[in-house]
């Protein structure tokens, strides 16, 4: 067994630990630390596959950006998480069959039986100065354009869902504007009510 | 490395559309509330103009661009053109509502548009990559606007339901590509296809494994039996202008989907799909048709009779020749034509603060506006497949197409459920003309409104007198 395989092996259970835990773990912050750590461990699989350039971004964009955010709003919000796992116990035999079954028969599909070095050749490994960056910019504008294009109209939309959603119309802070201030007369404010003096 | 720079002609209409969402989300923000009638001119004057630019990009040839991930062929073209004419009697319904609810906001007919190019792409898919890029692009506008009406509690329910369910779906539809890209080597569905016919048995078991996860996300997508659940929840959720929307255009932007994907990519499995899609359609017609029986909100019913003309649609397309095909074309196209004055009834019988989705809201409809009754009575008659409206003959042409390929106990089958259907769509005829109006309220509707919910329903009578002519058009585009 090469030294790949050790190493690919150590991550994927790694990933597979972390992916679990993030549906299972109570805390949220838990949880969304432990996505960092299967982003993280899925990384590391890339870069064996030579994905470099996939690898990085997908550490600096997710891990460093995305995932922060998640955090801080994770943080901020006051989830009770008592409804939310209510029924969990109840529904937990019967996922955890299906489950099973289902992890069971796509192991017996994608297992070495079907996918084995005798059925599909083994992938030959790039030279040293070949650069994965270079190969993606090269095809990224020219031969994929049309899906690049499509997938920035994809984002354009997400914008405007987001903002169309979130957006509340009208002033919710309630500040003072001092040229109304120092325009104020006396009489606008102050009403003279004449009463008979105590008799 | 060579590069030629692709040919942008058969993409003219996509790019224009998308150019003008992009203008029109643009100027609406410089719209006054009061001047958002010049929103959606706009976007009705897009759709005309993008019907031109189709007819005059269309060729009657297939022609592929953008490194084969474009197809621009008859099948395309006449899709694209009903998509157009049924967005826009959908905007067109839609404005009266809209504007009754306090709900008249560019975004609706902004996020309406992107949908438009994400069905469009769909259409003219030839790659993986495409077909679930514009699947995307069309679910993301749908989600939204589903949630558009931020305060209403069943419409957040609804967003939230249909987008855990249909991210899902996504991830099926994903995980099936994926796999069949393992085996093929190739997301260009015509490679797919020629590299399917070329094995023979050697990666039967991945192919076929596959193949079940595209299945799956496609009957999501169309809301087949057994993965219908979102559909009754969404439909009745959502606002009526989306539920009208979602109920029409976005289907024959699947029906596209999945003749691209089953049928130019893995026409080679077609053994091993058909009886993957019997299943699904049994399976839809009868729950789809017993469910419906009920239903007591109209919104839900309509649900339910989709589910069941969904299964009829993926019976014509299970028997894999071109007459299956273009009858099951035909169906969808005339399901879209009935939803769309369907939804659009509600729409016209409901007023400010009054929304009318129950059944009940319907009772003697004859007494308080016997032309509408009438509309509504075509429109049903249509559903439930009585002659000689046109969903008759949709049913017969479906039918007979099951019956050339020696499936007759697949069409007794059909007929039966068409059957146990009627009695839901003829309960409605029952309660406009039968029955004592409870509201009396006049009702009052935009002159456009009027009229094009007439021709709507004048329409489906009058095709169903002369179906050839949708027959024909149907025929030459498969």
């Amino acid at each position: 067994m090469g030294i790949e395989l050790i190493l690919f092996y150590i991550f994927a259970v790694i990933l597979i630990f972390a992916s679990t835990m993030v549906v299972i773990v109570r805390n949220p912050v838990f949880a969304v630390l432990f996505l960092v750590l299967a982003f993280f461990t899925s990384s590391v699989l890339w870069i064996m596959l030579e994905a470099e350039f996939l690898a990085i971004t997908l550490v600096l964009v997710y891990v460093g950006a995305v995932m922060v955010l998640f955090l801080f709003v994770v943080m901020m919000l006051d989830i009770n998480l008592a409804p939310l796992k209510e029924g969990f116990i109840k529904y937990l035999p019967v996922g955890v069959l299906v489950g099973f079954i289902i992890a069971v028969e796509i192991i017996l599909v994608v297992g070495p039986g079907n996918f084995g070095l005798d059925k599909v050749a083994d992938p030959v490994g790039h030279a040293a100065d070949y650069s994965n960056t270079k190969e993606l910019g090269r095809v990224l504008y020219t031969k994929y354009m049309y899906p690049f294009e499509i997938a920035a109209v994809i984002l354009l939309v997400a914008i405007i869902a987001a903002i169309s959603l979130t957006l509340r119309k009208g002033r919710q802070t309630k500040y003072i504007k001092p040229e109304d201030q120092v325009s104020v007369r006396k009489e606008d404010r102050i009403r003279i009510v004449k009463m008979k003096s105590g008799e | 490395m060579n590069f030629q720079i692709p040919d942008f002609v058969p993409a003219i209409p996509e790019i224009f559309v998308l150019s003008m969402a992009c203008l029109i989300l643009v100027i609406d923000l410089f719209v006054k509330q009061e001047n958002r009638f010049f929103t959606y001119l706009l976007s009705q004057l897009t759709l005309v103009v993008a019907a031109v630019l189709t007819l005059y990009v269309f060729s009657g040839k297939e022609i592929f661009t953008f490194e084969n991930m474009f197809v621009s062929d008859n099948m395309s073209s006449v899709l694209k053109i009903f998509i157009y004419l049924i967005t826009s009697i959908c905007f067109l319904y839609s404005r009266k509502y809209l504007i009754e609810q306090k709900f008249f906001r560019g975004e609706f007919f902004v996020l309406g548009l992107f949908g438009v190019l994400g069905m469009m792409i769909m259409v003219s898919a030839h790659s993986f990559l495409t077909v679930y890029l514009g699947l995307e692009l069309l679910s993301l506008s749908l989600y939204a606007m589903v949630a558009l009406r931020r305060d209403s509690i069943p419409a957040s329910e609804a967003a939230m339901k249909y987008f855990v369910l249909g991210a899902i779906a996504s991830g099926m539809l994903l995980y099936g590509m994926s796999i069949l890209y393992g085996a093929a080597g190739t997301l260009d569905l015509g490679e797919i296809a020629s590299y399917l016919s070329g094995q023979h048995g050697e990666m039967d078991v991945i192919t076929a494994f596959g193949l079940v996860f595209i299945v799956v996300g496609l009957a999501f997508k169309l809301g087949a039996v057994p993965f219908h659940m979102w559909i009754p929840d969404v439909y009745h959720g959502a606002p009526t202008p989306v539920t009208l929307y979602l109920g029409t255009a976005p289907k024959i932007a699947a029906f596209a989907m999945a003749m691209r994907l089953l049928v130019d990519g893995l026409q080679p499995l077609h053994g091993q799909w058909q009886d993957m899609l019997i299943i699904l359609a049994i399976l839809s017609m009868a729950i789809g048709n017993i469910v419906a029986i009920a239903q007591t909100n109209l919104k839900r019913m309509l649900a339910y009779s989709t589910i069941a003309h969904i299964g009829f649609l993926l019976l014509g397309i299970q028997t894999g020749n071109s007459e299956g095909y273009s009858a099951s074309m035909f169906y969808i196209i005339v399901y879209s034509l009935m939803s769309l004055g369907g939804f659009g009834m509600i729409i016209l019988l409901s007023r400010t603060g009054f929304e009318a989705d129950k059944i009940e809201d319907f009772k003697g409809l004859n007494d308080r506006n016997p032309w509408y009754a009438f509309i509504m009575l075509v429109l049903m008659f249509s559903m439930a497949g009585v002659p000689p409206t046109l969903g008759f003959y949709a049913k017969l042409s479906i039918i007979q197409s099951l019956i050339s390929v020696e499936m007759v106990w697949l069409a007794v089958i059909a007929v039966l459920f068409s059957i146990i259907g009627a009695f839901y769509y003829l309960r409605i005829i029952k309660t406009m003309y039968f029955e004592k109006a409870i509201d009396t309220t006049p009702i009052h509707s935009n002159f456009d409104m009027r009229v094009v919910i007439s021709i709507n329903g004048l329409a489906i009578l009058a095709l169903g007198l002369y179906p050839s002519a949708l027959m024909n058009l149907c025929i030459a585009s498969i």
